[in-house]
């Protein structure tokens, strides 16, 4: 390592102790008697089912929505582009409850699209997991957004150009040329995406409800139990942060093992 | 109304009873708490937190919210069971929502709730807006909302929750505190709680 000097080295000591020691307080006060009795009960494997799904799917439609935007949003220039990156930013400065009501006020029975779709067919999307994935989408995708966009700023036109001047069109240039070169920004900033929406809950709240097995994720299913029975909330956060440890250890290793 | 000078200057942090008493359980400080049941607050009573005797200061009663007009046309509790309607409920881990669940019971009728809202503000909000079409709540949180209409629950079928207050060993302030409650109880306190819905104790 590098020497950094004793000063920086004092902060970065005290930022670490702040957030592992919430982390610590966690594990100290989890009642571990009861561990296995959380683990094992029904609700819990519900709630984090959802919750795996929920965010994956989350995931996978910011990954197919949010590249394309990004590579829009790299090319632009001057004002345009600096308008379009603050909308995109907006979700992540917005408290997501408010993120919530938005979603309503677009999508609920009288929102902007949703009346439409609930009159012409008679849909609603507002308590459904639909709209549990809609809410950690909306969340969480600015974050890949912003992370693919910098990974397409720093990387070398040459690259692109060479390929062009070669004959690719450029269909064949974003897939065969830009998309593997972004891989590393593409999968830090779908780590970060997908952490977001794993531990998305006011969007989630104020526009899908709470109801186990169809809209109620680990964090709702926390703060549910919070007030009823603080155990088994601390047991239901230690299990989701078990679980995204090991998946983004794993995911880490087969993603990047190879670069 | 006593002395002004001690209840001049109150801070209230409102929020639903399950709420505040965890909040009180881990260890927050108050001079009164006042809830929505008397489980949470016997909850406290057991846990030694709170002096003397909890006092009964209102009562309330449970109704139907609807969106302005009715427009699903509903009339009782019956009718919150009828296929396609969206219907939200309080969790039965809060007050309301239990005491929904008791009034489902006492009318005999199973409901499909599209959510289970952590606070009842939750399912009156929703219904509010337009996204559920019934909702049960307290007539306290109908009676001065502009945004919903309440259907009534006849009394054969509703429950009636008994508001608590009791002064907290916490307290900093506690003749302000003894002086808040006497006022809560007072005839003036009462005039206030019945103009919001609520039924003298």
């Amino acid at each position: 390592m590098r020497r950094v000097p004793a000063p920086l080295i004092a902060l970065a000591g005290l930022g670490l102790l702040f957030f592992l020691l919430p982390l610590a307080g966690l594990i100290l006060r989890a009642p571990w008697d009861q561990a296995a009795a959380g683990i094992t009960a029904p609700e819990t494997a519900t709630a984090l089912e959802l919750s795996l799904f929920c965010s994956l799917a989350a995931t996978a439609i910011a990954l197919v929505l949010g590249i394309p935007l990004a590579l829009v949003l790299s090319r632009m220039t001057g004002k345009p582009r600096k308008v379009l990156r603050a909308l995109t930013t907006l979700p992540m400065v917005l408290p997501p409850v408010v993120g919530g009501v938005a979603l309503w006020l677009a999508f609920g029975r009288r929102g902007l699209v949703g009346s439409f779709l609930y009159q012409a067919f008679g849909l609603q999307i507002t308590f459904t997991t639909a709209a549990a994935v809609m809410a950690e989408t909306f969340v969480a995708m600015p974050f890949l957004v912003i992370a693919v966009e910098g990974g397409i700023r720093s990387l070398d036109p040459r690259y692109e150009e060479a390929a062009r001047a070669l004959g690719a069109g450029g269909w064949m240039v974003f897939a065969r040329v830009t998309l593997p070169l972004l891989r590393p920004a593409i999968f830090s900033g779908a780590v970060l995406c997908w952490a977001r929406a794993l531990g998305e809950f006011g969007a989630t709240i104020t526009f899908a409800g709470n109801f186990p097995g169809r809209t109620q994720t680990v964090p709702v299913a926390v703060y549910v139990a919070l007030e009823t029975r603080p155990d088994a909330a601390i047991v239901l956060s230690l299990i989701l942060l078990a679980v995204s440890l090991a998946i983004l250890v794993g995911m880490r290793d087969r993603w990047l093992g190879a670069l | 109304m006593g002395s002004p000078s001690i209840v001049s200057s109150i801070t209230f942090n409102f929020a639903g009873t399950q709420t505040l008493s965890a909040q009180l359980l881990l260890g927050a400080e108050a001079d009164v708490f006042a809830a929505a049941d008397s489980e949470h607050m016997k909850q406290l009573e057991v846990a030694g937190l709170t002096e003397g005797q909890s006092r009964v200061f209102a009562h309330n009663i449970l109704e139907i919210a609807v969106p302005r007009g009715n427009p699903k046309g509903i009339h009782d509790l019956r009718d919150l069971a009828r296929p396609g309607l969206v219907v939200v409920l309080a969790d039965p881990s809060v007050p309301a929502g239990k005491y929904a669940k008791q009034a489902l019971d006492r009318a005999g009728v199973k409901v499909q709730a599209a959510s289970l809202e952590t606070q009842v503000t939750g399912v009156l909000s929703k219904v509010a807006i337009g996204e559920a079409d019934a909702g049960i709540v307290y007539r306290s949180d109908i009676v001065n909302n502009r945004s919903v209409d309440g259907v009534v629950i006849p009394e054969a079928e509703n429950v009636i929750a008994d508001y608590t207050i009791v002064v907290l060993k916490s307290a900093r302030n506690r003749a302000g505190a003894y002086a808040f409650i006497d006022l809560v109880v007072s005839g003036a306190g009462a005039t206030v709680l019945l103009a919001t819905g609520f039924r003298a104790a």
